[in-house]
C-alpha cells in the first residue's frame, strides 16, 4: 500500500509498504530517519518515541497505515519543531496540543535541510542542547526517545518538579545513565527556557 | 572533590583547554542527540539483504534432521544454511576455549541457540521462511544446577573435552575451579566468639544494553568481507571470526559501528559470523538486527550463583576467619566462565583483612543459558554475599555495621587471600565514613502537608497502591572491591596510533586506536589525553577498526587506564619526535632547546619555566610525526591452581553505598528513595563522565536487586521472561537521587594515577539495598532480585 504522510513537516509519501509494518520500520527503512531507535519493538522501552499529531507515541507500536495523512515528529526534526513553536507561540509553551499540529501549520513550516535532517547546518533545540551539556548522553541510544518525550513535557509543562520530569519519562528505559543526568537536562532546559523568556 | 548533580570543573590538569581533569563534552553528542549518529542497526547499503537466526525452542536435544525446502522455496529468500553449509573445518569459536558452535551441529545445548540462517529481501520474510525450517529434536534430559551437573551418571554437556581446565576440574561439567587457602582457616575458626554461617543465591542479570546486537557484512571484492558491527573488542571478534569462515585475518575487516551500551554482553560473538556467512554466499551486504526477543538469546548473561559463606569474629570484633564455596552457572558453552571464578575466588573475602582462609569457586557447565561478562565480572555475586555476612556478623556482636566493616577493613599494605599485596591507597574505611556521615533524606517525603500524599514517591508509586499506611523505611550499608584490567597473567595491552600536522596554519592531532566506544566515554578521555600530552586544542578521534592494532577489551573497567595509557605513550614519544624538530630547525637560536625541559601547552613549545620558544606549526611547518605504539601495564601472574597464591591482579578499586529504602509491608513494593555512593577514582580524567559512570553501575546494582531476574524454568532450562514487558530494568520511577562522593588518591603505578571506574559501583548497590530492606523489614532476605512474595512471606515453592 502507499501511506501519505507528513514527517518532521515535509510531506511524505512511502510505497510498496507492507501491511504489518510499522511506522518506525518506515521511517528508519524507508524514510532513512533511522533517528528513532529499535530496542524492543513492543512499547516498553521508548527508544522509539515520536510525536503523531503532537501526541508521544512508541512509533513500533503504530501500524504505517495508521499514520495516513498525519504528523509525525522525529528526533530529527526536534529542533525545527521547537524554533518553529518559539516562533508561534514566543516565551511559552503550547498546551492546548494545537502547536504545530493542525495541518495548516504543518503545509506552511518547511523543516530545513529540505530532507528533514537537522545536521551540523541547524541549531539544537534547548533540551538537545542540555542533554549534551548535562552529561546526559552515555551510548545514546536511548537519547531520541528520551528528548522527544522531554520536549513534550517541557511543551505541556514549562516548570516541572522532578516528580513530574519522573512521570513523563517513565516510558523511556535508559541503562547508561541511572537517569540522574537526565533529570538534570530537563531541569537545565526548563531553567534555560524560563531565563529566555 | 565532592560532587552532587552536575559537576563543575573541579581540577585544572593542563594549561591547554580541554586536557584532562575538566569536564569536556562529548564529540560524538551532537550526533546522538540529533538522531544522526549510526548505530549498528542504522546500516544500510543498496541491494541490501536481511538475515534471520532460526533458534532452538528447546534446552537440550539430538537433532536428528533438519528440513530446508520450504524455506528454500519462499519468493525473496537467497540462502538459507546449516552447520553442513560452513566453508571450513573450524566450526566452533569462544573466547578462551572454543566450544561454542557457529551452528548446532549433532546437538543443541540450551534454549535459544543458532541451529539454521536464512538471508531474504525483507526481514518479515527472513523471519517466515525461518519459521518454516523443520527441525526434529530428540530431547535429552537437562542439567539445570550443580547436583545435576556432577552427579556420577551425569549426562556430560561437552563429550570429549580437551581444553587445558580439564585435568584441573572434579568433574567434565565442571568449566574451571579455583581454590584459594591461605593461613589455616580450621585453627583460626577456634579463636572466634562468634560464627554466622550464610547461604545466598544470586539471580540470573541481563546486560540489557538498550542497541540490539546488529552489523552490516558486505562481502568485498577479494573473497574477503568487511563487517560494521557493535562490539567492545574489535580484535578478539577478527581472532574468532577469521578461522570459521577459513579466511585470513587481513580479510576481515572490521569497522566499529555505533554501539547502544554493552557492559559485558558484547565480549562474545552474537551475529557477527552469521552475517560474514550470509554475504558469502549470497554475495550481498547482509544486514542483521535481532529484535529484544532475540536479544535475550543472544548475549550471555551474568552468572547466577550459589555462595555458601562462614564467618568467624571476636567479641571486640575482629575477623578471624572466612571460609567460602561459590558455585557459578556458567551454562551450556564457556564463554568468560574460568576468568569469572578466578574473580569470584579472589575478590570473594571483599575488602576486609582476614589471614585465614579457605576459598573455592567453579563454574557448572548446563543446559540453562550461558554466561561470562557483566559489569562486576565474578565480583558482583561475592559482594552480595560477604556483605551480608558482615551484617550477620555486626548484629550478632551487637555493634554499628559500619563500624564493624571499619575495623576490618582492608588498607594499603594488605595482604590479599592470594598473597598480593595491595600497594596503592585502599580508602575503605574512609569510603564508609563519608556514606556514613552524608545527611539522611527526609522521612515521609512522600507526605505533603494537610494534602493527599504524592503516590508518585512512595513504594507502588502510581499504581496507587498506598497512600503511607504500613510503609516502613531502612537504611543499609555496604562496599566492595573489585579489580581493574584482565587479570592472571593475560597480555592486557593496548595500541594507540597518534598523528600532528598542521592544518589550516593549526597544530591538529589525530588519535586512533581500536577501542571500542560503548557509551563509557573513552572517545572524550583520549582527546583529553591528546590535548594535555600535545598542547593542541584540536584533537580528531579517527574511527575504531582493525587498520590499527589491538585496543583490548572495553570491559574489566580496563579501557582508560589502558588504552588511555597506550594514548599518552605514543603522544609522549609523539612530543619527543616534535621536539626533535624543534632542535633541529631552531636549537642554534636558543639554548633552551638543549637545555631546558621542554613542553608543548597552548600551542607552543614552552621551558618548564613558561618561556615560549616557538609555535609548534612553526615547528612542524609541512611535516607530519606519526606513530603507532602498544602499551602494557605491569604484568600479573596466574593464581596457582591449588592454593590460589599469585600477584594476579593489575589495581583494585574501591566503592561504597548506603541505601534508604521504603517497604510497604502489606504487598511487599519497595521504593528505593536514595542511593548515595563514594569511590575513590584515583584521579578523575573527567568528572562529569565519572560521576555518569558511577550513577549508571549504582543502578544497574539497583536493578538486581529489587526486580532484574532471567527466570530459567528448572524443569526444562527453557527462559520463560525474555522481553522487556517480564525482564524488568529500573525506569526513572525506579532510580532514586543517587549522590556520588568522589575521593581522587592517586595509583602511582597507573597513567595519571587514575583508577578503572566502571564495574566498582556495581558491587555494593546490590547489597546495601538488601540490607536497607532487612533493615526495614527485619526479614533475612538471602537472595537477590527481592521479589514481593518475599516480603509478604506468600512465595509459593
Amino acid at each position: 500500500m502507499r501511506v501519505n504522510f507528513t514527517v518532521n513537516g515535509r510531506k511524505q509519501e512511502a510505497d510498496d509498504v507492507w501491511e504489518g509494518e510499522s511506522l518506525l520500520y518506515v521511517l528508519r527503512e524507508r524514510m532513512g530517519l533511522p533517528g528513532s531507535k529499535n530496542a524492543c519493538e513492543q512499547g516498553e522501552c521508548g527508544s522509539c518515541t515520536v510525536r503523531l499529531d503532537g501526541v508521544p507515541v512508541c512509533s513500533c507500536l503504530v501500524a504505517a497505515g495508521q499514520v495516513e495523512g498525519r504528523e509525525v515528529v522525529t528526533v530529527e526534526g526536534l529542533a525545527d519543531y521547537a524554533q518553529h513553536r518559539q516562533d508561534a507561540h514566543p516565551g511559552g509553551g503550547c498546551a492546548s496540543g494545537a502547536c504545530g499540529t493542525s495541518l495548516d501549520a504543518a503545509q506552511r513550516w518547511q523543516a530545513k535541510p529540505a530532507d528533514g535532517r537537522t545536521g551540523e547546518a541547524g541549531a539544537l533545540s534547548p533540551i538537545q542542547q542540555a542533554f549534551i551539556d548535562a552529561g546526559a548522553v552515555q551510548c545514546g541510544f536511548c537519547t531520541p526517545g528520551l528528548l522527544v518525550a522531554a520536549d513534550e513535557l517541557l511543551e505541556r509543562n514549562a516548570s516541572p518538579s522532578d516528580q513530574d520530569i519522573r512521570e513523563a519519562l517513565s516510558g523511556n528505559l535508559c541503562r547508561c545513565t541511572g537517569y540522574e543526568k537526565i533529570l538534570d537536562a530537563v531541569r537545565l532546559a526548563a531553567a534555560r527556557q524560563e531565563e529566555a523568556v | 572533590m565532592a560532587t552532587t548533580g552536575t559537576p563543575t570543573n573541579i581540577t585544572q590538569g593542563s594549561k591547554t583547554k580541554g586536557g584532562i581533569g575538566e569536564s569536556t563534552l562529548r564529540p560524538d553528542g551532537t550526533l546522538k542527540v540529533t538522531g544522526e549518529f549510526a548505530y549498528s542497526s542504522d546500516m544500510w547499503h543498496e541491494d541490501m539483504l536481511w538475515g534471520q537466526t532460526l533458534r532452538s525452542t528447546v534446552a537440550h536435544a539430538e537433532i536428528r534432521s533438519i528440513d530446508i525446502s520450504e524455506a528454500v522455496a519462499m519468493p525473496g529468500v537467497y540462502a538459507v544454511l546449516t552447520y553442513d553449509d560452513l566453508p571450513t573445518e573450524v566450526k566452533n569459536y569462544g573466547l578462551e576455549i572454543q566450544d561454542t558452535p557457529v551452528l548446532a551441529h549433532g546437538k543443541v545445548r540450551h534454549h535459544g541457540e543458532p541451529v539454521a540462517l536464512v538471508a531474504a529481501d525483507h526481514p518479515e520474510t527472513a523471519r517466515r521462511a525461518a519459521a518454516k525450517i523443520k527441525i526434529d529434536y530428540a530431547e535429552l534430559p537437562v542439567i539445570t544446577d550443580e547436583a545435576s551437573a556432577t552427579a556420577p551418571d551425569a549426562v556430560l554437556v561437552h563429550e570429549g573435552r580437551d581444553d587445558h581446565h580439564i585435568g584441573h576440574v572434579p568433574h567434565p561439567n565442571i568449566v574451571h575451579r579455583q581454590p584459594i587457602v591461605r593461613g589455616d582457616a580450621d585453627e583460626a575458626a577456634k579463636r572466634a566468639d562468634v560464627i554466622v554461617k550464610g547461604e545466598y543465591t544470586f539471580g540470573m542479570q541481563d546486560q540489557a544494553f538498550l542497541g540490539p546486537e546488529s552489523g552490516l557484512a558486505v562481502p568485498s571484492e577479494d573473497g574477503g568481507v568487511e563487517l560494521y558491527v557493535a562490539t567492545q573488542w574489535l580484535h578478539s571478534d577478527l581472532k574468532q571470526i577469521a578461522p570459521v569462515l577459513g579466511l585470513p585475518e587481513e580479510k576481515v575487516r572490521m569497522t566499529l559501528s555505533g554501539v547502544g551500551g554493552a557492559f559485558g554482553g558484547r565480549e562474545d560473538i552474537s551475529m557477527q559470523i552469521h552475517a560474514c556467512l550470509l554475504a558469502l554466499r549470497t554475495g550481498k551486504p547482509v544486514k542483521i538486527v535481532y529484535n529484544r526477543f532475540e536479544s535475550f538469546f543472544g548475549h550471555v548473561h551474568r552468572h547466577p550463583a550459589k555462595l555458601y559463606y562462614e564467618h568467624g569474629a571476636t567479641k571486640d570484633g575482629k575477623l578471624t576467619h572466612m571460609k567460602c564455596k561459590i558455585v557459578l552457572d556458567g551454562g551450556a558453552y564457556a564463554s568468560a566462565s574460568p576468568a569469572v571464578v578466578g574473580n569470584a575466588s579472589s575478590l570473594s573475602v571483599g575488602p576486609y583483612v582476614i589471614d585465614d582462609v579457605d576459598i573455592e569457586a567453579i563454574a557448572l557447565y548446563s543446559n540453562n543459558p550461558p554466561c561470562g561478562a557483566m559489569r562486576g565480572f565474578g565480583a558482583v555475586q561475592a559482594c552480595f554475599a560477604y556483605e551480608a555476612q558482615m551484617d550477620k556478623l555486626a548484629a550478632k556482636l551487637g555493634m554499628d555495621p559500619v563500624e564493624f566493616r571499619q575495623l576490618n577493613a582492608m588498607e594499603q599494605g594488605t595482604i590479599m587471600p592470594t598473597g598480593q599485596p595491595v600497594d596503592s591507597p585502599a580508602p575503605v574505611a574512609e569510603l564508609l565514613r563519608r556514606i556514613k556521615a552524608r545527611p539522611l533524606p527526609p522521612e515521609q517525603q512522600w507526605a505533603t502537608a494537610g494534602e493527599a500524599a504524592d503516590v508518585r514517591a512512595l513504594p507502588g508509586g502510581l499504581s496507587n497502591t498506598t497512600h503511607g499506611e504500613g510503609v516502613v523505611r531502612g537504611v543499609g550499608y555496604a562496599v566492595g572491591i573489585k579489580n581493574v584490567g584482565f587479570s592472571e597473567g593475560f597480555d592486557d595491552y593496548s595500541t594507540a596510533k597518534v598523528r600532528m600536522e598542521v592544518v589550516g596554519g593549526e597544530p591538529v592531532a589525530t588519535v586512533h586506536t581500536a577501542m571500542a566506544e560503548v557509551g563509557q566515554g573513552g572517545v572524550t578521555v583520549h582527546a583529553q589525553i591528546a590535548r594535555t600530552e600535545l598542547g593542541v586544542t584540536q584533537v580528531t578521534i579517527h574511527p575504531a577498526d582493525t587498520q590499527v592494532g589491538s585496543a583490548g577489551s572495553t570491559s574489566a573497567s580496563r579501557q582508560t587506564y589502558v588504552t588511555g595509557g597506550a594514548v599518552k605513550n605514543t603522544c609522549e614519544h609523539v612530543r619527543e619526535a616534535v621536539l626533535e624538530i624543534g632542535r633541529r630547525k631552531f636549537g642554534s637560536y636558543h639554548p633552551a632547546w638543549a637545555t631546558a625541559e621542554l613542553l608543548l601547552e597552548g600551542g607552543k613549545v614552552v621551558t618548564d619555566g613558561g618561556e615560549v620558544l616557538a609555535d609548534i606549526a612553526e615547528v612542524l611547518e609541512d611535516e607530519s610525526v606519526e606513530l603507532e605504539l602498544e602499551w602494557r601495564h605491569r604484568p600479573t601472574e596466574a593464581f596457582d591452581l591449588r592454593t590460589g597464591q599469585g600477584n594476579g591482579h593489575v589495581q583494585y578499586s574501591f566503592a561504597a553505598h548506603r541505601a534508604v529504602v521504603e517497604v510497604d509491608t502489606e504487598l511487599g513494593l519497595v521504593k528505593v528513595v536514595e542511593l548515595a555512593v563514594a569511590q575513590d577514582v584515583g584521579k578523575a580524567l573527567n568528572p562529569l563522565s565519572v560521576v555518569g559512570q558511577i550513577q549508571g553501575g549504582t543502578t544497574q546494582g539497583l536493578g538486581v536487586a529489587v526486580m532484574e531476574e532471567i527466570i530459567v524454568d528448572p524443569k526444562t532450562a527453557k527462559v520463560r521472561n525474555p522481553s522487556f514487558t517480564d525482564y524488568l530494568i529500573p525506569t526513572i520511577l525506579d532510580t532514586p537521587t543517587i549522590p556520588v562522593d568522589v575521593l581522587e588518591l592517586a595509583d602511582e603505578h597507573a597513567p595519571y594515577g587514575l583508577r578503572g571506574i566502571g564495574e566498582a559501583p556495581t558491587l555494593s548497590s546490590t547489597p546495601a539495598v538488601l540490607a536497607a530492606i532487612r533493615n526495614a523489614t527485619g526479614l533475612e532476605l538471602n537472595r537477590t532480585p527481592v521479589r514481593p512474595e518475599h516480603l509478604t512471606g506468600t512465595e509459593s515453592s
